[in-house]
């Protein structure tokens, strides 16, 4: 038998056998089983919530969300988009987290630009200002923001309830303000591994500060700002607080936010809850599917130093 | 070295008038905004959670009376602080381990590590808010599928209804975002380290586990900063995941939850709230300044 066989290996390759050995190592394959487990742990809420959106109620509340499915459809995601308008609130996020993502990006840029690049005094203190601005827990800062947009008119055309508050405004500054102190942080460790002489030949042919910062600087940092943008905007869209104390008109809100109310209307029926929920997931996750690698950059950009 | 050097003594002049118009623009407007937002609202909650005031009417100067209250006349302060420590040590000493174990465990270069960690990492991407919603059909009594799981049909366990259950069960889902964040930061920071420090330390004769705790994890300083720094802000700032279950009651206090309650509530007792944001700031001021040290050290070493 074996002699038989034996040329017919010849035309495998050699390196073969060895991946193979390794994958039945008995270390290897109870990583593989431990991490196996684990992503599947990971995965399995989600999965549960995609279930239970396609059943109807009345067959989950006999049964569980544990069961086998009689009926699929999907019902509930139509229900969810017509009753309770959230091709609404979509647009509101949108309205919040477009305007919000690049703002913060264009003014982090140029701090980061100016405390990385230029050579200022008191950089450091302009870098500790931002940064620690961003770790103060939100709620530190909600009270007098609350009083504060209360207490700011604003035109009837910039926003119907003649007050900063209960309006985009509020919400868009509030996410600016905030987030400008991360982006600051991770542009600013960004563009110290940019190469100074680039900047330093640009000084010498005259270059302003500007052209400095916009052309030369600017599209260097095109990686990290995809990245960043990326990670931003899952953030704005996440946001749940700042809606929540700033917007009292309920057709104002954004979308996370909006779930809640979703809530307060449907508040038995689980699965309905399901199908919102899965919707107001749905872009992160795709973002996070289809840009992962921006994603994971933008996050790790600012924890890694170059 | 002489370039910079030599920069630096040009000093003011390098910059023209509009040079200094365009920095004073394009700095003053964030620095402006970060004081607005930021900086100053944080020194105005410490200088009202000295008052009575209720938002409307006149501020009244009420000295410590307001700290006073908190600790000794309002039940709901000490579960809350509890349950925010109980947070942060979940999150410190079992979350975040486990996410650098996973990390370590897909740096090693098994097969299908891309997808294990897309698959850890995918719960970070959610809102909080959801993650509060998939954990009600979860955890929901009658028809959750933990409960469909344990085959409890007879006498369900109520585990969001059970004031001494249910923060358990949310630090679980909390966790489960805060693994995969973890995670990813390690697993970055593993890329980062210099291969030949591991062989060296191989041809030595240090085991992995040795090699891991002696040459690589200590590598990882940048990194454990940086994650330390989130799991305690983290846990400090959770609101969203309690407050999309039970607006954060019946068993599920933060302190987040009673700033958020004492201000957007009928009562809207803005002395009262902004004290108990200024116990939430003079906690997370311990380790903000501690890292920022740290920072400005490594600055000075640049």
């Amino acid at each position: 038998m074996t002699i038989d066989t034996a040329p017919a290996p010849a035309t495998t390759p050699a390196a073969a056998p060895p991946p193979r050995r390794r994958a039945l190592r008995p270390g290897r394959l109870g990583v593989h089983a431990f991490l196996m487990t684990v992503s599947l742990a990971f995965l399995a809420p989600l999965l549960l919530a995609v279930y239970a959106s396609l059943r109807p109620y009345d067959e989950t509340s006999e049964h569980g969300y544990f069961s086998l499915p009689k009926k699929l459809s999907f019902d509930y995601y139509q229900q969810a988009f017509s009753d309770s308008g959230m091709m609404k609130y979509f647009i509101n996020t949108l309205i919040i987290a477009v305007p919000g993502v690049l703002l913060a990006l264009f003014f982090a840029s140029f701090v980061a630009f100016a405390v990385s690049r230029l050579r200022m005094r008191g950089s450091i203190v302009l870098l500790m200002l931002f940064t620690a601005g961003n770790l103060l827990p939100q709620q530190v800062i909600v009270t007098p923001l609350y009083v504060l947009f209360n207490r700011i008119p604003l035109p009837y055309w910039m926003s119907d309830s003649m007050t900063m508050f209960d309006s985009y405004w509020a919400v868009i500054s509030v996410q600016v303000g905030f987030q400008i102190g991360f982006c600051v942080f991770v542009l600013a460790n960004f563009m110290r591994t940019l190469p100074q002489e680039i900047l330093e030949a640009a000084i010498v042919d005259g270059a302003s500060v500007w052209t400095q910062y916009w052309r030369i600087t600017l599209p260097l940092c095109r990686p990290a700002l995809a990245a960043l943008g990326t990670l931003q905007f899952t953030w704005m869209y996440n946001d749940f607080l700042w809606a929540l104390v700033f917007i009292s008109d309920g057709d104002k809100l954004p979308i996370t936010s909006a779930l809640n109310n979703l809530r307060g209307q449907f508040f038995t029926d689980y699965n309905l809850l399901a199908a919102g929920s899965v919707i107001v997931a749905l872009p992160t996750l795709l973002v996070f599917l289809l840009l992962q690698r921006h994603f994971i950059a933008g996050l790790t950009l600012g924890s890694t130093k170059g | 070295m002489s370039t910079p050097r030599r920069a630096a003594r040009r000093g003011p002049r390098r910059f023209t008038r509009r040079d200094l118009a365009v920095l004073g623009v394009l700095l003053g407007i964030p620095i402006l905004l970060d004081v607005a937002i930021v900086w100053g609202p944080t020194l105005a909650s410490i200088v009202l959670s000295f008052t009575s005031w209720d938002g409307i009417g006149d501020i009244h100067w009420v000295g410590t009376k307001n700290y006073e209250n908190l600790f000794t006349n309002y039940p709901q302060f000490w579960p809350a602080a509890r349950h925010n420590l109980l947070w942060l040590a979940f999150l410190g000493l079992i979350a975040t381990p486990f996410g650098l174990l996973l990390a370590v465990l897909i740096d090693r270069g098994v097969r299908f590590s891309r997808f294990y960690q897309s698959t850890l990492y995918m719960p970070v991407v959610l809102s909080l808010a959801v993650v509060g919603f998939i954990a009600q059909l979860v955890f929901s009594r009658d028809q959750g599928a933990l409960n469909a799981i344990l085959a409890d049909t007879e006498n369900p366990t109520d585990w969001l209804g059970d004031p001494d259950l249910n923060i358990w069960m949310i630090l679980l889902a909390a966790a489960w975002r805060h693994t995969g964040y973890v995670m990813i930061l390690y697993l970055a920071g593993l890329k980062a380290v210099d291969p030949s420090l591991k062989e060296a330390a191989a041809i030595d004769g240090a085991s992995e586990r040795q090699t891991f705790f002696r040459v690589v994890f200590p590598t990882l300083r940048p990194v454990n900063v940086i994650v330390g720094v989130i799991t305690v802000i983290e846990a400090l700032r959770a609101f969203d995941i309690v407050y999309a279950v039970n607006k954060g009651r019946n068993g599920l206090e933060l302190l987040s939850v009673l700033v958020t309650d004492n201000i957007i509530g009928e009562a809207s007792r803005i002395g009262f709230g902004s004290a108990i944001a200024v116990v939430l700031l003079l906690v997370s001021m311990g380790f903000v300044v501690t890292y920022l040290v740290q920072e400005i050290r490594g600055e000075k070493n640049r």
